[in-house]
């Protein structure tokens, strides 16, 4: 379990403006990640964590342990933190061979258990054979499992990775996702991890934390989140489509239904608890909800007349980009009904509507 | 005067002498205040550099002046010395030790400062997340990682002290057989007018400072890539 409060603030300097961090996270999930853009504190989190910066308020807790705590002055140096860090470069040490580096993280045991847990770890991650050579003649993915298995090592509490498949391609991409899963299956070590790709955090995320401009935006599992974003930052940074500036025109409670002016058109949605008449809000309906036709005229309740601006191929679907911001996924057979079609309406369902 | 000229080597065993020692000196003093002025958090950091870099631009007469004051045969630490070895410091050839290490000294702090704050920080991070303490991450991955700048800038610390004419002058003086340095000694002999031994003395210093800074050169730091 880690429990981590953290206000750090940076006046503005020469080269940056000021910023920052007070985010507010705990966590029990076996891997956790922490999502959000660059400059949003992800780094910085972690660093606070690991002991590499002292934030100026907070408290961090990692089971029952205080590693920092501003109000009593605990802040123990990194070295007594059981915190593994595996860093962006892997960080191993040059000048060692890959055995002397996994040795170096065991020193505290005794010679001949050293040597066993290092030869077992070396096992472990495939990594017996090149066991002598120097980080230098290593493979990307070699020196990759060998900073985690140097990590795993020193017997820590929590495991934090720094963006760990930033310039990966593909192929080593896959290898350390399947590397974190086996620390997973193998070790019970929670891992913490900073991305900010999206991909990674459905790949591997349990818990999933959102940072945005040094704020903690939203945490939950990655499926829920996806499902419900909160806030507009959070549906941007999720790269959710149909995110449309409305005003609330009409709220009625007894219907469990509300009208929300979009452009010059109104739409019905459900009733919105909190919201007052004239406040702007922002829209929200997965593109997989809407219905879109080709237009013969009429408009029914709850449509808007829009043209298509350009058709995206999917490997299951089509995705279809309408003037408006408006985004629709459907099948390419029901595209290819109305394929020739330039103008089209697309229903918004009354329940699809959400309001963040 | 021709061929078979009496050379008194003298000058060139006690500059090597005096270098090999200064050096010593040098980068034992070097190391330990590189290492506070690199890792150290405390107010006055760069006054002290500033500080440690003041004998690289005071004349080197001046340099010898303050010198001569503090471990004068009147000064407190001139009488120390003299009461634990029995004879002053001051125009002895130890006087040329200090003399050489005044001189290369605030070099060589300058370049192991430079090396270790040039080690990769994400290393240091990695040896403390690990469990290391300061002492075994110092000498067991920043001095490791720096050590080629560290010998390159020591090989530069020595060839400097090898050079000294100002400050040993001045507290070593220039008595033959006992103080008498070769660059010293080259003054000596363009004095009275012995233009054959000063060509030999220069030649061999020259000859001497070329060999290091090569070697230098070519076992100092490489540009390894990341």
């Amino acid at each position: 379990m880690i429990q981590a409060r953290l206000r750090k603030h940076f006046p503005p300097s020469a080269e940056s403006a000021a910023f920052t961090l007070d985010v507010d996270l705990g966590t029990s999930a076996g891997v956790t990640v922490l999502f959000g853009p660059s400059g949003s504190g992800k780094t910085l989190t972690l660093d606070c964590i690991a002991g590499f910066v002292r934030p100026d308020q907070g408290r961090i807790l990692i089971d029952d342990a205080l590693l920092f705590d501003a109000a009593t002055g605990v802040h123990l140096p990194p070295q007594s933190r059981n915190c593994g860090y595996v860093f962006q470069n892997y960080a191993l040490f040059p000048h060692m061979s890959l055995r002397e580096n996994l040795a170096f993280a065991s020193e505290r045991l005794a010679r001949l258990e050293r040597h066993r847990r290092v030869s077992e770890m070396l096992e472990r991650f495939r990594l017996s054979e090149v066991a002598g050579r120097r980080p230098n003649e290593l493979s990307g993915g070699q020196k990759q499992r060998g900073s985690i298995a140097r990590a795993l090592l020193a017997a820590p509490k929590l495991i934090l990775l720094d963006e760990p498949a930033r310039g990966l391609d593909a192929r080593l991409r896959a290898e350390l996702y399947a590397v974190l899963r086996q620390v997973r299956a193998e070790f019970s070590t929670p891992i913490l991890l900073v991305t900010h790709d999206l991909e990674e955090c459905f790949e591997l995320a349990e818990w999933m934390v959102v940072l945005h401009e040094g704020k903690l935006e939203q945490a939950g599992p990655p499926a829920k989140i996806l499902e419900h974003p909160e806030s507009v930052e959070v549906a941007r940074m999720l790269g959710l489509y149909n995110l449309l500036a409305a005003e609330v025109r009409a709220l009625d409670p007894s219907n469990n239904s509300s009208k929300l002016r979009v452009g010059d058109h109104d739409l019905t949605g459900p009733y919105l608890p909190g919201r007052l008449l004239g406040d702007r809000v922002t829209l929200y309906v997965r593109p997989e909800q809407l219905t879109a036709v080709p237009r013969d005229g009429k408009i029914g309740a709850n449509q808007v007349p829009v043209s298509l601006d350009r058709v995206a191929d999917l490997p299951q679907s089509v995705r279809l980009e309408f003037t408006g911001g408006i985004t629709v996924t459907m099948t390419k057979a029901e595209f290819d009904r109305g394929r020739h079609h330039r103008d089209w309406v697309v229903e918004f369902p009354r329940d699809a509507i959400r309001v963040l | 005067m021709s061929g078979s000229m009496e050379i008194d080597w003298f000058p060139l065993w006690l500059s090597l002498r005096v270098a090999v020692l200064s050096t010593l000196m040098a980068v034992a003093c070097g190391m330990a205040l590189a290492y506070v002025l690199a890792n150290g958090r405390f107010r006055g950091r760069e006054a002290l550099d500033a500080a440690l870099t003041l004998p690289l631009v005071l004349p080197p007469t001046v340099l010898g002046y303050y010198l001569l004051v503090v471990l004068g045969r009147e000064s407190a630490l001139g009488r120390l010395y003299e009461s634990i070895f029995g004879g002053p410091l001051v125009f002895s050839w130890q006087a040329a030790v200090v003399a050489a290490f005044l001189h290369s000294a605030p070099l060589l702090i300058k370049y192991i400062r430079a090396a270790l704050e040039s080690v990769d920080h994400s290393y240091e991070r990695a040896a403390r997340t690990l469990g290391a303490g300061e002492w075994r991450l110092f000498w067991r991955v920043t001095m490791p990682l720096a050590q080629r700048s560290i010998l390159a800038a020591t090989a530069l610390a020595f060839a400097r002290s090898l050079g000294d004419f100002g400050v040993t002058i001045m507290v070593a003086g220039n008595i033959p057989g006992r103080t008498q340095t070769i660059a010293v000694a080259i003054y000596d002999a363009v004095e009275a007018g012995n233009g054959a031994l000063a060509r030999l003395l220069v030649i061999i210093i020259s000859a001497i400072a070329l060999t290091i800074l090569w070697l230098a050169n070519r076992y100092g730091p490489r540009q390894t890539p990341a």
